[in-house]
This record gives C-alpha cells, sequence and structure tokens, in this order.
C-alpha cells in the first residue's frame, strides 16, 4: 500500500462488507497485525458538500470502520489522521493521534481548499493526544469533541450537543467482551499448546484449558459480580471457584495419598494463574490509572509469584507420592 | 521478574490514589476538561469548575492537554497500562510501547 497522505480526496460508504468483517476478526485475534489500515487522508463518505461535517479518526481499519458504519445514509468528510494503524485511545496516550499530527494531515489534504467549514470534530477518546487550544493557534480550523463512541455520532451532529453519558466511557458486558480476544490474542501461543495438552494430557490438560478459557471469556462476563475491588484479586477469587468442580471430582473419584496434594497444588496454581489474567486485564480497560496498575502490580505480583511457587513445589510432592518415592 | 519488582519504585505508602492535580485559581471556566474528561471527574462550577471525583481519574491526560490555563496537572506519561505491567515484569521502570501493542 502507498505510504503517507493521500493529497486526492477518496471515497467511502457507510456499508461494510465480508471484506470488512473479515478484516475485523483477523484484527481481533491478531492475524496480520500491522495489516489493518486505511490509507490517511480525506475521504468522502456519501456525497459531501463544502459544508458538510469533517470527522476525524485514526487509520486503524476498525476505528475507521466503527465511524463509517456509525453514519449510514450521511455525508461527511473523515479525516483519518496517520496513526501506524493504531486506534484511536493508544495512538492518543503516545501521542501519534496528536496535535502535531492532525496539523499535518490538514495540510498534507489541503482541507482548507477542500470544505468551507472550519471546525474539525474529534473523537473524546482522542483528548489526550489532542491540545484544542494548540490546533486553533496551528492552523485555521477549531476542535470540537464529539461522543466517546461512534454510534452516538448521529445524534451528535443533529443536536450539536453531547450529554453525560455520551462523554463518559462505559464498562458494560458488551465493552468487557470484546477485551476478551485481545486477551486470546496475547496468549495465543500458549492456547495452541494448552489444546494439544487439553486432547494428550488426561484431567490436567481439560483442567488448565477451561480454567484458561474460563480467566479469558467468564472473567470479564462475570467481572462485576465477583468480589473485590482489584481486577487480580477477582480474578484469583474466580481461580478458586473454576478449580472446585475439578477439586472435588478428584477427592471423591480419585483415591491415594497423592490426591490431597494434588487438590492443593492445582488451587495455588490456579489462583494465581487467574489471578495473573486477571491482573492483565487491568492495562486493558479505560478505568485503571496509571497509578492503579503500578499499586496493583506491587500488591499482587508477590502474591501471585508466591502461589506459583508453592503450587510448583505441591506438585512435585505429587508427583513423587504418586510415583511412591515418599 | 523479582529483580524487575526492586528496580521499580514502589508507589508510596499514602501517596494519593493517582496523580491528578487541580490549581482552582487558574481555572477560567472555559469547560474544556468537562467535555474531554472520559469519566466526570470535573464538574461545572459557578465560578470555576469543581474536582469532583478525583477517585475516578484514570490519568489519560486529555484534561491537562487541553486546559488553556494550565490549571490542570496529571502526570500520564506514555504507554497504557499494559506496557507498564510488561516493563514491570521485564524489569524496567520506563514504559514503552512497541508498534505492535494495541492493536
Ligand atoms: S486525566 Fe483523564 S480521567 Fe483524569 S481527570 Fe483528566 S481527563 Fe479525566
Ligand atoms: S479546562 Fe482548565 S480553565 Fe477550562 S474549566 Fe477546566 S480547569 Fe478551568
Amino acid at each position: 500500500m502507498e505510504e503517507g497522505y493521500a493529497t486526492e480526496i477518496m471515497a467511502t460508504v457507510s456499508q461494510l462488507g465480508s471484506r470488512e468483517r473479515n478484516d475485523h476478526l483477523k484484527a481481533r485475534i491478531g492475524i496480520d497485525r500491522m495489516g489493518h489500515r486505511v490509507r490517511p487522508g480525506l475521504y468522502a463518505l456519501g456525497s459531501p458538500t463544502r459544508s458538510s461535517p469533517v470527522l476525524v479518526t485514526a487509520n486503524y481499519s476498525l476505528s475507521f470502520d466503527a465511524l463509517r458504519s456509525a453514519l449510514p445514509g450521511r455525508n461527511a468528510w473523515i479525516l483519518a489522521l496517520d496513526t501506524k494503524g493504531i486506534n484511536v485511545w493508544c495512538a492518543a496516550g503516545k501521542g501519534t493521534f496528536g496535535t502535531e499530527e492532525l496539523l499535518k494531515a490538514v495540510q498534507a489534504t489541503d482541507l482548507a481548499s477542500k470544505v468551507d467549514g472550519r471546525t474539525l470534530i474529534l473523537p473524546q477518546l482522542g483528548a489526550p493526544g489532542v491540545s484544542a487550544h494548540q490546533v486553533r493557534k496551528g492552523c485555521d480550523f477549531k476542535v470540537e469533541y464529539g461522543p466517546v463512541r461512534a454510534e452516538d455520532l448521529p445524534a451528535y451532529l443533529d443536536t450539536g450537543e453531547c450529554t453525560e453519558e455520551m462523554r463518559t466511557v462505559r464498562f458494560k458486558l458488551k465493552d468487557r467482551l470484546v477485551l476478551a480476544p485481545v486477551e486470546v490474542r496475547n496468549y495465543r501461543w500458549l492456547m495452541v499448546l494448552m489444546i494439544l495438552a487439553a486432547v494428550f494430557v488426561p484431567f490436567y490438560g481439560p483442567l488448565v484449558l477451561a480454567l484458561t478459557l474460563g480467566g479469558i471469556f467468564l472473567f470479564p462476563a462475570l467481572l462485576p459480580r465477583l468480589p473485590g475491588k482489584d481486577l487480580s484479586l477477582r480474578g484469583m477469587v474466580l481461580g478458586g471457584l473454576l478449580v472446585t468442580p475439578f477439586a472435588l471430582y478428584q477427592l471423591l473419584f480419585w483415591s491415594g495419598g497423592f490426591v490431597i496434594a494434588a487438590v492443593a497444588a492445582e488451587y495455588m496454581l490456579m489462583i494465581a494463574w487467574l489471578g495473573y489474567i486477571g491482573l492483565n486485564f487491568t492495562g486493558s480497560t479505560t478505568f485503571t490509572s496509571r497509578t492503579g496498575v503500578r499499586r496493583e502490580i506491587f500488591a499482587y505480583i508477590p502474591w501471585i509469584a508466591g502461589m506459583a511457587l508453592l503450587g510448583g513445589a505441591l506438585s512435585v510432592v505429587t508427583l513423587a507420592l504418586y510415583a511412591g518415592w515418599l | 521478574m523479582d529483580i524487575g519488582m526492586l528496580e521499580m519504585q514502589p508507589p508510596e505508602k499514602g501517596a494519593a490514589i493517582n496523580t491528578l492535580v487541580f490549581r482552582p485559581g487558574r481555572c477560567t471556566n472555559c469547560g474544556m476538561c468537562l467535555k474531554v474528561c472520559p469519566h466526570r471527574v470535573f464538574a461545572p462550577g459557578e465560578r470555576r469548575v469543581k474536582m469532583a471525583r478525583a477517585d475516578l481519574c484514570m490519568e489519560c491526560g486529555a484534561c491537562q492537554m487541553n486546559c488553556p490555563s494550565g490549571a490542570i496537572a496529571v502526570d500520564s506519561g506514555v504507554g497504557c497500562a499494559a506496557a507498564i505491567i510488561k516493563a514491570a515484569l521485564r524489569g524496567k521502570d520506563e514504559v514503552v510501547c512497541g508498534e505492535e501493542c494495541c492493536r
């Protein structure tokens, strides 16, 4: 694909097809991670006039597509900044969705000669990277922050106002579940190993796979119902809960001195593992501050590491008991 | 892992839950912070805004970036929370995001 801003206006539509859906699926599970971008530059959505609104977004295909698909039947300009294919929120944090890039895009596309309006509508989550008053100083355009979510754009465009609701990030079931594929992606090689283990290693293979999937999918879904304030602690609780049926099965149907040690080892290891998965979720929400994450790391990593070590030691004891060495 | 924990500065005991600082004296009541904060930390006020729910702040830095009178300071730094975890586990205090993250 060509690099840099396109100088010509590009055309786009609000309808997404199977090609986009395929691209989104790949992006979510991490296939071709660098490839999910659109050419940075100015797009005509529908048939905008010189007075149609100008909406700014990132050149990550998921961000771009979320924007245009939220505007069926509308005519607008879309200015895609060159964020190197990173979403608005993360790019704003890094500054690639930022004041400088915005000024560069305005200049590179010669926006001022193509539209009459002098307002740029930015997604609110781009605000950590953009300084509205600096943009004002740097070009003829002024920045307005639109709603957090693209789905609220039609209402915003009609009224010109954002409600408190539209300005606030939320963490509903849907918002939490989109985090799950991110986790799958982070652990994808481990997942392959686990699936193999689940097929070939009796009992323990399925146990580890079930617990990991539980951590990735059930954890975000059940989050508000799990006790505790910190995500790590809630992960640990879920780990304890999910191990219990396996442990009960062992206690009921297995016999031998090793069973108690085996059950104890599983509890330790799985509580530590899900605590760790929970800790990682801390990083992917728009809720935890850096100070908060830091605090959580310091509060929980020693516990998680300690439990993992203890669990490892107990596993050795279990093996020894099972083999009759003790 | 443990070495990393030693090198990185732990948060001070009893320190504020985050680094958000508001200097009401400088506020001109322009309302930008009310617009950009994704957690409704600031609330409208008569002559200046109020820092109403400081505990909800997640240090994104949007308010500081967009306050034209420098009334807000917050240590937002680079890197998302996921990167902090990675840096901490690798034993580095400085947080960097690779090209690969955030997708
Ligand atoms: S740093 Fe972000 S979350 Fe905190 S008060 Fe400012 S805008 Fe709100
Ligand atoms: S952005 Fe700054 S000057 Fe404007 S209302 Fe907020 S604190 Fe006051």
